[in-house]
């Protein structure tokens, strides 16, 4: 067994976990939501029966947080975390714009759990920059104009980050492929091979 | 500067519009070409590039603020339904819930013309019933599902063959075709045309619905302060939203401010103001508690907009010699549920030399999501149908399909009877024929033999690209020698921001770098035109121009104070004022305002009037090279060239990327996208990206742009024609042709998918 596929039988279990808990909690939703809504005025997410603890790596840092178990990984990021970076799209896991990476491969994170992540490593598009620094791809992108709205290119770069650590000197073909799963609705398509190109080119030159 | 005011009318859209506007009263002055300048019309990057690639760029999605509740909407579940019973007692005992909205506890608010904000006569699957705002999304969505709606069934009709019809159920009171009756227009003397020609053909072409999907969802924050309200919207057009919002509230306009920092494209679904931003209005008054509504992507594809399809039915007449003698178009499409429009005629009437013409459009009512424009409203489907029947009428005429279009070429606006400011389309074909190797073409249709067959197609656009005035523009020079521009114009991501410092650091001489813009308010940005049309760059930057050029004088002549000399012996030149005898005599534009102390420089830029007796056009031919599979039915198109007319290209970078989005959509309009609602249920099978197939990555060809024309001098200063729509006008049209020449049989139906191809070839035997 890889360790991908026992990562998601833990967070199989989990979820199966948590979501009975989810159940048993809605029979008594009006005290819990009113202890729950107590607590948040307290300023805490104190640890109720609805929650379970997460901790995971976000862009480096350490981060241990109360979630729904139904809530979604791009949610936290988006929600808990004011991650707003990460964009949702089509919140189904059909167009990429919400790609993250997980352990350095690239995920859809409207498309799992939160609770999928407990102790793995993200990167969101926030933690690509060194400080105010621009990374190499997101420079591309900038120089190579690949985008029009915008909304797609946090996805689209995370997407390419992906793809150049798995592919440092990728072909046109491999970057197509590797870009494939990112819809851009602005079909500003022929600028994003040529950022990925270039970011390639780039990081490779450094 | 002296100013008057003129009535300037002008296409957007569908229509032409009739505004009163405030313009330069001495015209306007040409800029030097390209060739001599150093900002415009290079490939200059994005202002917003940084924010855009760092996730710093704040949508309207993106927006948090304290005490923020959420809200989401309860849509009808029938294509036709009457409610008669609506129930919140349950839903808003649920937890978070904190208000809920509908028919009966909130006051009638036109909408639609004739139907309400609230209307219990629902007329589509995803029509508005009911709207929660609670404490997350999650809890309102959860309220939803306990509001207890009672519904009367009422019997629908989804297609618009069916809703022609004498005995159709009646979506409207006053029947299902818009309006009542068609629109109509003709010229000369069709029969006459008819009877003088040598080839005729008559064909059908039908294309499909097409839902924009723009990646940011639509969605609204508001926040009310005390009887003043703040709405951020995903939008294209900010004043407008302003005035719906305020109209609906009983508020004046002033009261309502509109803010768009950012926004995840429209493509014209964003143009109207939606209903959900008022709904989120009515609550967070209710519950004194700012307001978050977002549609989810199921709705995106219910309820805000769609291009409506149609059946086109043309006549094209032709003598031997191949001028046309006469073309008639016959079309119906469906706006859905709500006033909208259908209509596809106007690239027949317009774009190619024809003395006898007629035409006649029905925009009819179905039990679906009501269309909105979408990028090139009507031109899109009617230069499809169009330059499909006349290649096919120069192939009977024995004729090269370029030659035809030659033959037939328009030198004036025939409906207006106007001359055009420019137009370079002959230019266009020269150009792009050269590029895409037109002598390559395959004489004979369908000649290659083995599983993958090649052709080669083209196709002509015109679209309206003149801007228009009011467009203003507040130049604000700073002590520091940096530059404020302010505008109520946006930038839907085609890079407005950009190409309206590129103008102002043209005229003063200065860095791009030392200019900020700030667009997308209300509240600060003099007035501007939506964000639609191809309207923005040929209506904001001349007013830029304006603005940049006041100053440079008002630099002169605070030099010319300062200096103590007279105003004609000094020149601007790279920031800087000089003396043209004594060169010690000098000032920079830092010195200048140093010495002006607090006093911020400020001018107002206007656009000015378009010209008196001419049609302004933007016009261009794409090419197509396309290999079918003639075993699975797939289409690949390898490659695109789009040479168009479109004057003075500002920024190459932003304009190829226009380009390149517009030609993709125009694939993904070809070959693959397309609304499917099931005729038993009514319902839109097509919700998610799934199943609603759009372009990506993998289907771009490669694609080459020529722009063969320069500045249009006539239109403004800045001479530019807008890009958007014309970019996507000819791509399905030159595909089409393209797939004929590389296959043989003619597909008269969009999209173009595999097994409409399997079954042309099929039919070819
Ligand atoms: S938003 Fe996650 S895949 Fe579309
Ligand atoms: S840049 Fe707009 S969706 Fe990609």
């Amino acid at each position: 067994m890889s360790n991908e596929e026992n990562g998601n039988n833990i967070s199989r279990r989990k979820f199966i976990k948590g979501v009975g808990v989810g159940i048993a909690g809605s029979c008594v939703l009006p005290s819990l939501e009113q202890s729950a809504i107590a607590q948040a005025k307290e300023g805490g997410d104190a640890v109720h029966g609805g929650k379970e603890l997460l901790s995971l790596t976000v862009n480096g840092k350490p981060v241990r947080v109360l979630v729904e178990p139904r809530m979604t990984l791009a949610e936290l990021l988006r929600e808990k975390l004011q991650l707003t970076g990460t964009k949702i799209v089509c919140n189904q896991g059909a167009c990429g714009g919400c790609t993250v990476l997980l352990d350095g491969h690239a995920v859809y994170s409207c498309h799992m759990l939160a609770l999928d992540a407990a102790e793995r490593e993200v990167t969101t598009i926030e933690g690509l920059m060194t400080g105010e620094e621009l990374h190499p791809i997101q420079q591309a992108f900038v120089d190579k104009d690949g985008y029009q709205c915008g909304f797609c290119t946090p996805g689209q770069v995370m997407a390419a980050q992906a793809l150049l650590l798995r592919h440092p000197r990728p072909t046109r073909e491999q970057v197509l492929e590797g870009m494939s799963g990112n819809i851009c609705r602005c079909a500003a398509y022929p600028k994003i091979l040529e950022s990925a190109l270039a970011a390639a080119e780039k990081i490779r030159k450094s | 500067m002296a100013r008057k005011i003129i009535k300037s009318k002008y296409f957007v859209e569908e229509d032409f519009v009739e505004v009163l506007a405030e313009v330069p009263a001495g015209g306007s002055s040409p800029l030097p070409t390209n060739q001599e300048m150093k900002v415009i019309g290079r490939p200059v990057t994005r202002l917003d590039g940084y924010d855009k690639v760092s996730g710093t760029a704040r949508y309207t999605f993106d927006i948090n603020l304290p005490h923020l509740a959420h809200a989401r909407t309860l849509r009808s579940p029938y294509a036709h339904a009457r409610i008669t019973a609506i129930d919140a007692r349950e839903a808003a005992k649920m937890p978070g819930v904190l208000g809920i909205i509908h028919y009966q506890n909130v006051d009638q608010i036109p909408w639609y013309g004739s139907s309400f904000l609230f209307d219990p006569h629902l007329r589509y699957v995803g029509d508005e019933v009911a709207c929660v705002a609670a404490e997350t999304e999650a809890a309102a969505s959860a309220a939803l599902k306990r509001i207890k709606v009672e519904y009367e069934e009422l019997p629908f009709v989804v297609d618009a063959a069916a809703a022609m019809k004498q005995n159709a159920p009646a979506i409207h009171e006053g029947g299902n075709i818009q309006g009542g009756k068609p629109a109509v227009y003709a010229r000369g003397d069709f029969d006459a045309g008819l009877a003088e020609a040598d080839v005729v053909v008559e064909e059908t072409f039908t294309t499909q619905v097409e839902v924009h999907n723009p990646t940011e969802v639509h969605c609204s924050v508001v926040n009310w302060e005390g009887d003043r309200l703040t709405v951020w919207d995903s939008t294209q057009a900010i004043f407008s939203v302003r005035d719906t919002v305020a109209q609906s509230l009983g508020l004046p306009a002033s009261q309502v401010r509109v803010i768009k920092r950012y926004m995840g494209g429209g493509f014209g679904s964003k143009l109207t103001t939606g209903k959900y931003t008022v709904m989120a209005a009515l609550l967070a008054q209710r519950i004194g508690r700012p307001v978050r509504i977002t549609l989810d992507r199921e709705e995106m594809n219910l309820a805000v907009g769609n291009r409506p399809d149609s059946v086109q039915k043309l006549t094209v007449a032709a003598k031997k010699d191949g001028t046309l003698s006469a073309m008639s178009h016959w079309s119906y499409g469906a706006v859905g549920a709500y006033p909208s429009g259908a209509a596809c005629s106007w690239p027949l009437r317009t774009i190619y030399q024809c003395p006898n013409v007629k035409t006649e459009e029905y925009s009819v009512f179905i039990n679906a999501g009501p269309g909105r424009p979408f990028r090139a409203p009507g031109h899109v489907q009617g230069t499809f149908a169009l330059e499909s029947i006349l290649d096919d009428v120069a192939e009977k005429l024995a004729m090269d399909p370029l030659e035809f279009r030659r033959k037939n070429h328009a030198t004036i606006d025939q409906v207006m009877n106007l001359p055009y400011t420019s137009k370079k389309l002959l230019e266009a074909y020269d150009a792009g024929a050269k590029a895409i190797g037109w002598d390559r073409r395959r004489k004979v249709p369908g000649a290659d033999k083995g599983r993958y067959q090649r052709g080669l197609g083209f196709a002509s656009q015109i679209w309206w690209g003149a801007g228009t005035p009011p467009a203003g523009c507040i130049l604000k020079l700073n002590r520091d020698g940096s530059v404020r521009l302010i505008a109520g114009t946006q930038d839907i991501g085609t890079g407005t921001y950009t190409v309206m410092a590129q103008v102002a650091a043209e005229i003063l001489e200065i860095p791009i770098e030392r200019i900020q813009v700030n667009l997308g308010d209300t509240a600060v940005g003099p007035y501007c035109p939506l964000s639609g049309g191809s309207l923005t760059t040929p209506s904001v930057t001349p007013a830029v121009a304006d603005a940049a050029l006041q100053m440079k004088e008002k630099l002169l002549s605070a030099a010319a104070a300062i200096l103590e000399v007279p105003q004609g012996e000094l020149v601007y030149q790279r920031g800087e004022v000089r003396h043209t005898g004594d060169t010690s005599k000098k000032k920079t534009i830092v010195e200048i305002l140093r010495e002006m102390r607090e006093q911020t420089l400020l001018t107002y830029g206007a656009r000015n009037a378009n010209p008196e007796g001419y049609a302004i056009n933007s016009f261009g031919a794409q090419f197509a090279e396309v290999e079918v599979d003639t075993l699975t039915g797939h289409v690949k198109v390898i490659k695109v060239v789009a040479a168009h007319d479109i004057g003075r290209a500002v920024n190459r970078l932003t304009l190829e990327n226009q380009f390149h989005g517009g030609i993709l959509q125009g694939i993904g309009f070809a070959l693959m996208e397309e609304r499917v609602i099931d005729p038993q249920t009514g319902k839109v099978l097509t919700v998610n990206l799934h199943d609603y197939k759009m372009p990506t990555i993998m289907d771009m060809p490669e694609i080459e742009v020529i722009i063969v024309s320069e500045a249009d001098t006539k239109i403004s200063n800045v001479g530019a024609k807008g890009v958007g729509e014309p970019a996507m006008i000819p791509t399905p049209g030159a595909i089409a042709n393209a797939i004929y020449n590389a296959i043989g049989v003619r597909l008269h139906s969009l999209p173009m998918t595999p097994d409409k191809i399997l079954m042309a070839l099929a039919q070819k035997g």
